[in-house]
């Protein structure tokens, strides 16, 4: 009979506060190493992909390998400068909400790229599914900040009327779904949209982003069975970004070997990419919604990457993790990485690149100050009081009427 | 008019409108090429094709959720869920997300979607074969709750149904699927072909949300009902002799006040049925708003007749159901109450 420890386990993370980062034992091929399959292959032939990391920018700052994508130094500039502008909307909003005058906020540091270079390979009439960390998706997607801020305050302006906390957005003009707080729950729908695409023969696939943890979730499992089934046209990204708050990945991964081979069970391919290299989640989306829309169905993305700060401003991550953790993370910055790259080719220098940031933190300052003309949290205005009895129904029934008039409106 | 009974119905509506609307979809376990387990969906496929009438795998939430995302890209999905007690892996989506979206979004999805799943007992289905969960959903802002209690009211609202822009749930009281049964087991089930609500208009027609039905008119006392309680109504207050005025609710959210409250200002006497448990289920909140509203005009305290607190018995089925023995007690006691 074995030990009780070794009959009942609970994983645990290689380093908790005040232990040394360790991330030694991490399977991470290098940038270049994994080959890059016919986009219309059988999943069954790719499994490799789902164990590897797909990799494209190199410690030399150079693109390399099957991956690499042909893209034009305008679109990666592009990206560059919508992540620095989305790390430099999530500054200011967290310095906002320090001084309590928003109520919550969640960040990406570390994280921008498995937003922004997923909706640049992708076309405007794709459907979002994002969970509440895609702000630079949105962003990109060309979301007005001033829009963004006066949703997260609440005020007057804030296009959801006051009834979701901040960075729940929607925003329907820029095909962005609604996001929800309870966790996975757009992973199915986004199937069942991409399933209606499919069946009014449109080509508009749907793309959706889950955490790590949120894979423990019955509905990660959900959608998976009905992507798989009905062959939906959908990009199904797992960004594991190491933290589900205070736990660890392999508290939801369990004994799998990444989150990316969850999917050879479903027949699915699932491609595990370096979720810090700009390019290679670019490459890594392009390839996934061309197979999409050539009829190849749905594929599942493991971006791998790491949580720059805290799960949101209810959380103080030096309780749970090392606290230079971040910077001892082996896949860098996807920013300076794309930056570097950018620089090497003659494409970008250092002093338009503090030019730009000097200019985003410029116009998020002046995207709050008008935000806040429309109203704060606090003082208002804020969307008409009789409105919360607004869009239950396509029509007031009676007893919301009553309950309306109950508070005197 | 064809007599049909409640199954026949409910396929109609749903015949009619995939044949009228490209975007309406049936799906659900079993619904596809063998249509249905109760056969609701026979023959569907066959006729609209495997694109519109699908079997989807053995997952609630991922049944819910598929659907409310084809609601969002322009679709009216119908989902079957194959029984009421199986609906639960599938609450989270119908009561964070489905019955949300209008409002989490300001109204810029809307996803209508109809849920049609079978509830109540007496088919000897036990405890997960025989719920009637409905006071779990019209405890759900933005849910419209349907039970129709005859084979004319389902096609009709079931049409009105798929044509809402609200998230629908419709209950199907499957001891009625194949006749008007008034509660007693002993009898031979009555075919719908003898009853009047068995006769079923050809074509398109709607019964509107939100609008209950006088099965009954009736001075003495009022009985509130829906679904196969109904047709126990009809039966304890015709073996009592009671004059009572029945009201078939057929929608439980938002469910017809005025009508409810008319009665009961008549009446004086009120009692409510239900085969779902006591504590908590839709009865209460019938009972509430009856004595806010119309608390001056009764002449005796409003009562209620249901399932007991338990998980449905098997065996003890009938101990269970409330029957035509406990209305007709009900009855009798609310009419020698003074007035």
């Amino acid at each position: 009979m074995a030990s009780p420890e070794k009959l009942f386990q609970v994983p645990a993370p290689g380093a908790r506060p005040g232990d040394t980062p360790d991330f030694s034992k991490l399977n991470l091929p290098a940038a270049g190493e994994m080959r890059r399959p016919d986009m219309l292959a059988d999943a069954g032939d790719m499994m490799d992909l789902a164990f590897g990391l797909v990799g494209v920018l190199d410690d030399k700052h150079e693109a390399v390998g099957e991956w690499a994508p042909d893209m034009a130094p305008e679109t990666l500039r592009e990206g560059l400068k919508t992540m620095v502008l989305t790390r430099e909307y999530d500054n200011r909003m967290l310095k906002m909400q320090r001084t309590k005058r928003l109520s919550f906020y969640m960040k990406s540091l570390g994280e921008e790229a498995t937003a922004v270079a997923m909706v640049q390979a992708l076309s405007d009439a794709d459907m979002l599914f994002p969970s509440y960390r895609q702000q630079g998706a949105l962003i990109q997607r060309g979301a007005d900040i001033v829009d963004m801020m006066c949703h997260c305050i609440s005020n007057g302006r804030d296009n959801l009327k006051g009834r979701q906390l901040p960075v729940h957005y929607t925003n329907r003009d820029l095909n962005w779904f609604s996001v929800s707080g309870n966790l996975g729950t757009q992973f199915p729908q986004a199937v069942g949209w991409s399933m209606a695409s499919a069946l009014k023969g449109e080509e508009a696939i749907a793309c959706s982003w889950i955490g790590d943890g949120t894979t423990a979730e019955g509905d990660f499992h959900a959608a998976m069975t009905l992507a798989s089934t009905y062959n939906a046209p959908a990009i199904l990204n797992v960004v594991n970004n190491q933290w589900a708050i205070s736990m660890h990945n392999s508290i939801s991964r369990g004994k799998a070997a990444s989150f990316a081979s969850k999917a050879i069970g479903y027949g699915i391919p699932g491609i595990r990419v370096d979720g810090n290299d700009y390019l290679a989640v670019y490459a890594a989306a392009q390839w996934a919604a061309e197979r999409a829309r050539k009829g190849g169905g749905p594929t599942l993305i493991e971006h791998y990457t790491y949580r720059g700060e805290a799960h949101s401003t209810s959380d103080d991550p030096s309780k749970y993790r090392p606290k230079d953790e971040y910077k001892a993370w082996p896949l860098g910055d996807p920013v300076e990485r794309l930056r570097a790259h950018l620089i090497k080719q003659d494409e970008w220098d250092a002093d338009s690149h503090d030019k730009w940031e000097a200019d985003c933190r410029e116009r998020v300052a002046a995207a709050w100050k008008e935000a806040v003309s429309h109203g704060t949290l606090e003082e208002g205005p804020h969307a008409p009081t009789e409105s919360m009895f607004e869009d239950v129904f396509a029509a007031q029934p009676w007893h919301l009427r009553r309950q309306r008039q109950e508070l005197g409106l | 008019m064809p007599a049909m009974n409640m199954i026949q119905a409910l396929n109609d509506a749903m015949d009619i409108e995939l044949t009228e609307d490209e975007s309406v979809l049936a799906f659900g376990e079993d619904v596809g090429y063998f249509g249905g387990v109760f056969g609701v969906t026979r023959g569907l496929q066959e006729k609209h094709g495997t694109a519109r009438v699908f079997d989807a795998p053995i997952n609630e939430g991922a049944i819910v959720a598929m659907a409310m995302g084809m609601a969002t890209n322009g679709m009216r999905p119908v989902a079957e869920i194959q029984f009421a007690d199986y609906i639960f892996p599938g609450f989270d989506q119908i009561i964070s997300e489905l019955t949300r979206i209008r409002y989490r979004s300001a109204g810029q999805y809307t996803a209508p979607v109809t849920i049609r799943t079978p509830s109540g007992g007496g088919i000897y289905g036990g405890q997960t074969h025989s719920m009637s969960p409905e006071g779990f959903f019209t405890h759900i802002p933005g849910l419209v709750t349907l039970m129709p209690s005859n084979p004319h009211d389902a096609k009709g609202l079931l049409i009105s149904a798929i044509e809402s822009d609200d998230p629908v749930i419709f209950f199907e009281p499957k001891r009625l699927y194949n006749g008007a049964f008034d509660g007693d087991p002993n009898k031979p089930q009555a075919s719908w072909k003898e009853h009047p609500k068995g006769e079923v208009p050809e074509g398109h027609y709607t019964v509107p949300i939100g609008v209950a039905d006088r099965v009954r008119e009736g001075r003495e006392v009022t009985v509130i009902a829906y679904g196969t309680m109904v047709h126990v109504a009809e039966a304890a207050a015709a073996a009592q002799g009671v004059d009572a005025e029945i009201i078939d609710l057929r929608t439980l959210v938002p469910y017809d006040i005025d009508t409810v409250a008319r009665s009961v200002e008549k009446t004086g006497r009120c009692v409510i049925l239900h085969e779902a448990p006591r504590t908590s289920g839709f009865g209460a909140e019938l009972a509430a708003q009856i004595q806010e509203d119309c608390f001056y005009h009764l002449e005796a305290p409003v009562t209620r007749v249901t399932g007991w607190d338990t998980p449905y018995p098997h065996a003890h089925e009938w101990s269970y159901f409330p029957g035509q023995e406990r209305v007709g007690r009900a009855l009798k006691k609310l009419m020698e109450t003074p007035a």
